[in-house]
């Protein structure tokens, strides 16, 4: 059934009697041509441009929970393209553009909003790193302004711009980037693949895999039974290291918590997405109200689904420095996601190193804003057999051959990035 | 998190700092045989268990030592600490 403002008025004045299922949920079949591991939005993007763009609709989606459960609904709904290197940024911005016209490609109210974002800064050097990151951005046909201290004052009076030790000078500023809402996504990338014939297993968790003698992955065995698989993608961020030791895989990822955390909720304050250039702060306001921020993430590895009060303390401590005027506003809300750090701090979406296997992982903490891009490409590397050219430096051997996409020179440290 | 850290005792876990796996200790001979790919295994793979993991915990704020940690990483529960085998390689 397709969405409209007719549908709306009928089922609400109705009572939502006649309202269906947005998907279906089907019992798994014993073949399928793709099996996607992960029914975060990831893997339902991945699915939903296997079927629109490819034509490949024996698919099957496999989550352990209830789909968007992981870091799908665990983000701070954060998209942008502010990106510096050229292995990065054209993916981006590409998925910046799904994002722009999603919610008609999808017919689903993801709220995509470009409320813009701004990454102050707090010195010359970093005045002059962030000329640098928008001009490559510029370069990339990507829209990026560097905001003077007068600009950004009359646009953002509330900051401490005089505070002694990080006093604010300007920002780099993207005005297309903003928010989505991160629920929506999920359920919209599920609803339009579930209608092109995409099943969506929920409460399956993948046990095992299935080999051939060459090594080939023909299959997996799940809680519901054993499924064969033509071709098999893994999308399952913080617990790909997981899988891969049911495979004898050793991956260059280490999983680790990231806190997020959400304010009562308050009349409009906070116009876009703000982040601090000192300490590792950022912080927006949802349309409930309440101010959605995060910083830096737990640095031990963790399977946890949740943080220690050190971090909690520390991304306080940051919002204070930045703006002082929420010291009395009341936290409401906080959680942890399962982050699949690599030690370059860029994901790789890449053909495994076995023959019928896809890998989609090490998201880091920017796995939100890549999910239109992520499905895409991944789509594309499972049905072409080959990277796209947009994750065309995305592999999996970069780190054996040096090619390394390291956005911030932090070399092989996964938790410094 | 508390970590009890065996000169010191009890202590939250703000007092440490966090390297990683305990076998990046154990760092390949440069001069030995295949040790290009032993060199890729040691900066890049790991094997980030969902389960007991041993682990180096610098106890910055403290003693300045460096211990193996073994903790369970769904539950964040310490099942021991020692101090770290060859602390002057731990860095």
């Amino acid at each position: 059934m397709r969405y409209s403002l007719l549908n709306v008025v009928v089922n609400g004045l109705t009572g939502n009697r006649f309202a269906k299922p947005a998907w279906r949920d089907p019992a798994p079949k014993p073949a399928y041509d793709v099996i996607i591991v992960g029914g975060g939005g990831h893997g339902l993007a991945t699915a939903y441009y296997l079927a629109k763009v490819h034509g490949i609709r024996n698919v099957a989606v496999l989550e352990k929970g209830y789909i968007g459960s992981g870091n799908a609904g665990r983000n701070t709904t954060i998209i942008r393209s502010n990106y510096l290197l050229p292995g990065n940024e054209p993916f981006y911005e590409w998925s910046m553009k799904l994002w722009e016209g999603l919610e008609q490609d999808l017919n689903y109210n993801v709220m995509v909003s470009q409320r813009g974002i701004v990454n102050l800064y707090h010195s010359d050097a970093q005045r002059d790193a962030y000329a640098r990151r928008g001009n490559a951005m510029r370069l990339a046909g990507v829209d990026a302004e560097l905001l003077d201290r007068a600009t950004l004052k009359a646009m953002i009076p509330f900051l401490d711009y005089d505070n002694a030790r990080f006093p604010i000078h300007g920002g780099l500023m993207q005005r297309r980037a903003g928010t989505a809402r991160h629920d929506a996504v999920v359920w919209g990338y599920a609803r339009a693949a579930d209608a092109l014939g995409v099943d969506i297993i929920q409460n399956c968790e993948v046990t095992g895999f299935s080999r051939a003698a060459d090594g080939r992955v023909t299959g997996v065995e799940t809680t519901r039974g054993a499924i064969a698989g033509g071709k098999i993608g893994l999308a399952v961020a913080g617990s790909t290291s997981r899988l891969g030791k049911m495979l004898g895989l050793r991956l260059p990822i280490e999983s680790v918590p990231l806190q997020a955390f959400v304010s009562e909720g308050l009349k409009p304050l906070i116009p876009g997405v703000i982040t601090f250039g000192m300490g590792h702060f950022y912080i927006s306001q949802s349309d409930k109200g309440g101010l959605v921020f995060g910083g830096d993430i737990d640095a031990y590895n963790s399977y946890a689904q949740r943080g220690n009060l050190p971090v909690v303390e520390d991304v306080c401590e940051g919002g204070m420095a930045l703006m002082p005027m929420i010291g009395r506003l009341r936290m409401l809300r906080q959680w942890a996601g399962l982050c699949d750090m690599t030690m370059d701090g860029s994901p790789i979406i890449d053909t495994g190193p076995y023959p019928g296997l896809y890998l989609n992982t090490g998201w880091n903490y920017g796995g939100f804003k890549a999910t239109p891009a992520s499905g895409w490409c991944f789509a594309h590397t499972i049905a072409t057999d080959a990277p796209h050219a947009f994750n065309a430096e995305m592999r999996l051997d970069r780190f054996r051959t040096g090619r390394l996409i390291d956005e911030k020179g932090a070399g092989a440290t996964p938790v410094l990035h | 998190m508390l970590i009890t850290c065996p000169y010191c005792g009890a202590r939250d876990a703000h007092e440490f700092t966090y390297l990683g796996d305990a076998e990046l200790i154990d760092r390949p001979d440069p001069a030995g045989p295949e040790a290009e790919a032993a060199f890729h295994a040691h900066v890049y793979l790991r094997d980030n268990p969902a389960g007991p993991h041993r682990e180096l915990w610098y106890h910055g704020s403290g003693c300045r030592q460096w211990l193996t940690v073994t903790r369970d990483t769904r539950t964040h529960a310490i099942a021991s600490v020692v101090a770290a085998a060859r602390p002057e390689v731990a860095r």
